[in-house]
């Protein structure tokens, strides 16, 4: 009777539980299994590849040529990082010597000049496409609102947006080189030349994709809201505040995505280029340096290019989810 | 009872490249206040136009709409429009929606308690207070209509115009909302304009059923007095004479006299021949 009622138990549950275990497994195999799949897949492709290329500068480097890379750059980091407190510690110490000896000695601070560091490198380009992205989306974005409101200001302005649109953001470059130089001439600058000319490169590629988008999402307001707003009599601010805003909002985030993906790409290109301080410089400074070690650390700042553009449009995505009461527009 | 809203000689025509489209022609109508039009007629005669130059949202060509004594140039509170897809914002809950219409025509006439107390009051008569701070997408097709009910009602307005605002509606739940805009009507005697398709709808609300012609050039056809009494009860009035007969009366209008349908007929008619005859030749 014991044994029964054992396997009857055993027998009903277990149905149950292998299913519950059979979803979470299909779950895990889905989320954690088929992408580590795909990873290791390619980076055997890539180990295999790498083997046999021979470049001039030595063999390609594959996966664990890279990743002892990361490593000597974070080591090289740390021993700049010491240098730079020692030079700053030995400041203080003779700047403190000398006014023991004087008190009225003016004490002057310098700052480090060694080496930027990866770190330093990736923070630098970091800034300047987020300070580029913010005042192309300090322009952009009144200005497509207008836009969206007024037919005759699209029908001025569209044909610019149209045309600037496709031009590569590099071809400014020089353009811009020339009328930071021009324009800006400060004794003590508060912002180097060459940050303002990487920023505002990014600032003239970033503004078309968010003035087209946010033009249309206004234009494309349901005329049932805009008969609200007109019946309530709100004012143009509060129309703008209360109905346009929150309705275009959706398609404002999508056109600052596009923009910011494009930042990223084209700062790289342009620091290579104008040889400003960012990763694009440093890639370029290795593939000039051509040591045993260079195509191995520029592969490390391939990865790490590609790393920070993915989170930078998942920090996007995570604002608009905060942002806009549209959930579904920031699903994907 | 004094005439509040006076429609006179409004003809509007719509610029086409094939020149211009004459909508209205000639459209004179006196309304009382508290006194509940219903503007019946085929899709395309000009009701939505009728209504729309209340509201102030289309410019009448010629003639124009006194309301109070003062001449309608523009869209405005006091002429509150319900519409026929709710037209809620889908970025604010119930309350807020309401919270916006309310903040903009008393502002600082109203304190914060009162403003409260104003929206929630409003809420609570279309029986919505149970789900004030959800977002439209949460609710149903009913209860968004009985919010947007909500937000004209705050308004206060001296004309509510409602444009086909049950026609999105299953016949259940429209049954529902018709039995809810009369007890409101009961309670707050609105004067109000509605555009319907239905029958059995402007029988039952209205004091009046404006019959519009047929468009292009559409004016008033005829009006018909309901003097059913009121409070009315849709299942008392269904074996009642007289409800039978008004309600003939707006068929035969519809039916009779408006012979749209009748073209829809000679198409099939025209359509179905030539399959006929195909049959006959096979």
């Amino acid at each position: 009777m014991n044994s029964t009622s054992s396997t009857a138990a055993q027998s009903q549950p277990p149905s149950r539980l292998a299913n519950h275990f059979q979803t979470i497994f299909n779950s895990l195999v889905n989320t954690v299994a088929i992408p580590l799949t795909g990873i290791s897949v390619f980076l055997m492709i890539w180990a295999a590849g790498a083997q046999s290329i021979d470049t001039s500068l030595g063999a390609f480097p594959g996966p664990a040529a890279v990743y002892q890379q990361f490593g000597k750059l974070y080591l090289e980091h740390n021993a700049e990082r010491a240098k730079a407190d020692a030079f700053y510690q030995r400041q203080e110490q003779r700047n403190n010597q000398r006014l023991d000896v004087d008190p009225d000695y003016t004490v002057k601070v310098r700052s480090y000049t060694g080496k930027e560091t990866f770190a330093d490198q990736i923070a630098t380009s970091l800034v300047t496409v987020i300070s580029g992205f913010l005042l192309a989306a300090f322009i952009a974005i009144p200005l497509g609102i207008a836009v969206g409101l007024s037919k005759t200001l699209n029908a001025a302005i569209n044909p610019i947006v149209q045309i600037f649109k496709p031009v590569s953001p590099l071809a400014w470059l020089p353009l811009v080189t020339m009328v930071v130089s021009a324009v800006y001439v400060s004794p003590d600058p508060l912002l180097a030349k060459s940050f303002l000319t990487s920023m505002i490169t990014v600032t003239l590629c970033c503004l078309w994709p968010m003035v087209i988008n946010t033009s249309v999402g206004v234009a494309a307001i349901d005329s049932d809201l805009v008969n609200v707003s007109r019946v309530l009599r709100l004012s143009a601010l509060t129309h703008v505040q209360k109905i346009v805003l929150p309705a275009a909002m959706p398609m404002i985030f999508t056109g600052m995505r596009l923009s910011l993906g494009i930042a990223w790409m084209v700062l790289i290109a342009a620091e290579m280029l104008a040889q400003s301080p960012g990763l694009g410089k440093f890639v370029w400074d290795e593939f000039q340096n051509g040591s045993s070690s260079s195509l191995s650390r520029i592969m490390a700042a391939v990865i790490v290019i590609g790393f920070i553009g993915f989170l930078l449009d998942r920090g996007m995505l995570q604002i608009q989810r905060l942002a806009s009461w549209d959930k579904n527009s920031a699903a994907r | 009872m004094s005439t509040i809203l006076d429609i006179t000689g409004v003809d509007m025509a719509f610029p086409t490249p094939q020149g211009d489209f004459t909508a209205l022609k000639g459209f004179n109508l006196k309304i009382n206040k508290g006194e509940f039009v219903s503007l019946i007629g085929h899709s395309g005669c000009g009701k939505s136009t009728v209504l729309n130059i209340v509201a102030g949202l289309y410019q009448a060509t010629t003639g124009g709409v006194i309301l109070n004594g003062k001449e309608v140039t523009e869209p405005g509170p006091e002429r509150a429009v319900v519409f026929q897809n709710h037209s809620l914002l889908p970025w604010l809950s119930a309350y807020q929606n309401v919270e916006l219409a309310v903040k903009q025509v008393f502002g600082k006439r109203k304190n914060k308690q009162q403003t409260r107390d104003w929206i929630e009051y409003n809420l609570r008569l279309v029986h919505m207070d149970h789900a004030m701070h959800k977002r439209p997408n949460e609710i149903s097709g009913g209860m968004k209509q009985r919010v947007g009910i909500a937000r004209a009602l705050a308004m206060q307005p001296d004309v509510l115009l409602m444009d086909e605002p049950f026609g999105a509606l299953d016949a259940l739940t429209r049954a529902h909302m018709q039995d809810s805009l009369m007890e409101i009507q009961h309670e707050l005697n609105n004067t109000v304009i509605m555009i319907t398709h239905d029958v059995d709808e402007a029988v039952l609300l209205s004091d009046r059923i404006v019959m519009m012609t047929n468009g292009p050039a559409a004016t008033i056809g005829e009006i018909l007095d309901i003097n059913l009494e009121r409070p009315r009860d849709r299942l008392a009035l269904a074996n009642d004479p007289e409800y039978t007969r008004l309600r003939a009366e707006v068929l035969k209008f519809l039916y009779e006299k408006q012979r749209k349908v009748e073209t829809i007929h000679d198409k099939k008619n025209t359509k179905s021949q030539p399959l006929n005859g195909s049959e006959q030749a096979a």
